[in-house]
């Protein structure tokens, strides 16, 4: 069967679990921003975990299908409709042939998931479906009139315990490895004070504005790998949190890492929300290979 | 830094920077972890450290460390030739800051073997060391905002390859046919870490 999409809103992309591996060449590893919702979507139409949902920022999705099939809506509570029926968020709810399926601004939240029982089979690209936003590798975004091709599903979906509901707390940021690059206080201010969501932030990373997080010299950093939830830090002092998308190596000190735990947050914040963090222990040096 | 000796830094909990000081030495250990098959989902050579990102136990990976040895490893990868239309916009400059023109900047450029150390920037554009240090150009003061796919450039003593057209301050010799990037391929990259790298006139 077939999603024939009708309308998109400002960003519909097709994501996965993401693309790994490839980043000594380069190539970032995209997947779903807020994992957990994702994840449940798929559960909920009774997806594997690896299938393809679409990540749908601010609502506007609106989709007709060929077949009758299972969707469910996680993530940012979306309204949806199907033929102009209200329907449940994170329920699996059924389409039927030729029926549209769309998706309203939600009222709080940024990205919403959409898993289609079957799940999304646009062919992959470098062993995933996920679209990555930074160099564009992966699929091409959803725009409107494309036709996406939806696998077999494995029949109706079972009922599911209800998901409990997220509550959102600070950042848990783990020091280091440049810790050592900032003015002593760096990490008490990066997580004493409120930090408040630039609206350039995007599937790159989360752009914060704040109290500036001061270095200790003025050196500049050899280009070093970098990883998802590094709270890198620019010559403005501002932090940046590495997302989904984030560029493969950089050349500006990264002071922690956010727990992956707590990444779906950054998923969700809106411009002009406030966000927290807070300071996890120091994990214990893995040694020196010293000889 | 003493050559035997690296330094680990905890990358949140599943991930350690490992220092080595060089490009050099990061490819050849990146190179060993590889083929060692030491517990990471990504190995990350970079200008002076390897990124050891999804380790299940860091604390196995730094053990696991205790089994390179910086002077053992040698990277002898696969030799790829590139052929280049030198034509580029910063020739002229380039001629200049090495105190010859453009048949001399030509002859150089051509005269050596690249070793392509690590990819950055954007998906297959690696970096190729081989000129001297005292051949190295400055970056341009602002980036053009557009650079062809298949420009060939300079910046420090590195050289690079575009792979896709993207804005780039790195000074330009001149353009390649070669595709550099190609998401149906096998190997997407044409020269991942390790390649050696001659440049011929096309």
């Amino acid at each position: 069967m077939t999603l024939h999409v009708v309308g998109t809103g400002p960003l519909v992309t097709v994501q996965d679990r993401g693309r790994v591996g490839l980043a000594h060449l380069g190539v970032p590893r995209a997947g779903a921003l807020d994992a957990p919702a994702a994840a449940l979507a798929n559960r909920l139409v009774g997806n594997d975990p690896e299938a393809a949902v679409l990540e749908v920022l601010l609502g506007g999705l609106t989709a007709r299908t060929d077949a009758g099939c299972w969707v469910a809506v996680t993530g940012a509570p979306s309204p949806l409709w199907v033929a102009g029926e209200a329907r449940a968020h994170a329920c699996a709810e059924w389409v039927p042939a030729g029926g549209t399926m769309t998706l309203g601004r939600p009222a709080a939240g940024v990205r919403s998931y959409v898993a289609v029982a079957g799940g999304i089979t646009v062919d992959p690209v470098l062993g995933s479906r996920s679209t990555d936003t930074l160099a564009w590798v992966g699929p091409s975004r959803v725009e409107v009139g494309a036709v996406l091709p939806v696998g077999p599903s494995y029949g109706e979906p079972q009922p599911l315990d209800t998901p409990r509901s997220r509550r959102p707390g600070p950042l848990r940021v783990t020091p280091g490895p440049r810790a050592d690059w900032f003015a002593d206080d760096a990490l008490d201010v990066l997580c004493g004070s409120p930090y408040v969501v630039e609206p350039d932030s995007n599937r790159v990373g989360l752009r914060l504005d704040g109290p500036p997080l001061e270095r200790r010299g003025t050196g500049e950093l050899a280009s070093e790998g970098m990883v998802l939830g590094a709270v890198q830090v620019p010559p403005s002092g501002r932090p940046v949190v590495f997302l989904a998308d984030h560029p493969t190596t950089g050349g500006y000190p990264v002071i922690g890492v956010v727990d992956p735990d707590d990444l779906w947050q950054c998923a969700q914040l809106r411009p002009g929300e406030t966000v927290r963090f807070s300071r996890r222990p120091a994990p214990p040096a893995p040694g020196s290979a010293t000889r | 830094m003493d050559p035997g000796t690296v330094r680990l830094r905890p990358v949140g909990r599943t991930a350690a920077l490992v220092e080595v000081g060089d490009a050099a030495t990061a490819l050849a250990l990146a190179t060993w972890a590889r083929s060692a098959g030491v517990d990471a989902v990504e190995v990350v050579p970079a200008a002076e450290t390897v990124l050891f990102d999804g380790v299940a136990d860091p604390g196995a990976l730094a053990a696991a460390l205790e089994g390179w040895s910086p002077a053992a490893t040698s990277v002898t990868g696969e030799l790829v030739e590139v052929p280049v239309t030198y034509d580029g916009p910063d020739l002229d400059f380039v001629a200049e800051a090495w105190g010859t023109d453009r048949d001399g900047v030509v002859a150089r450029h051509t005269g050596v073997e690249y070793v392509a150390e690590f990819c950055g920037f954007a998906p297959g554009f690696s970096y190729l060391a081989g000129l001297p240090a005292d051949l190295a150009v400055p970056r341009l003061a602002s980036p053009r905002a557009k650079v062809p796919a298949g420009s060939v450039g300079l910046a420090g003593a590195w050289c690079g390859v575009y792979p896709t057209a993207s804005p780039g301050g790195w000074r330009l010799l001149g353009r390649t046919d070669a595709t550099l990037w190609d998401e149906t391929r096998e190997q997407p990259a044409l020269l991942p870490p390790g390649t050696r790298v001659t440049f011929v006139v096309a």
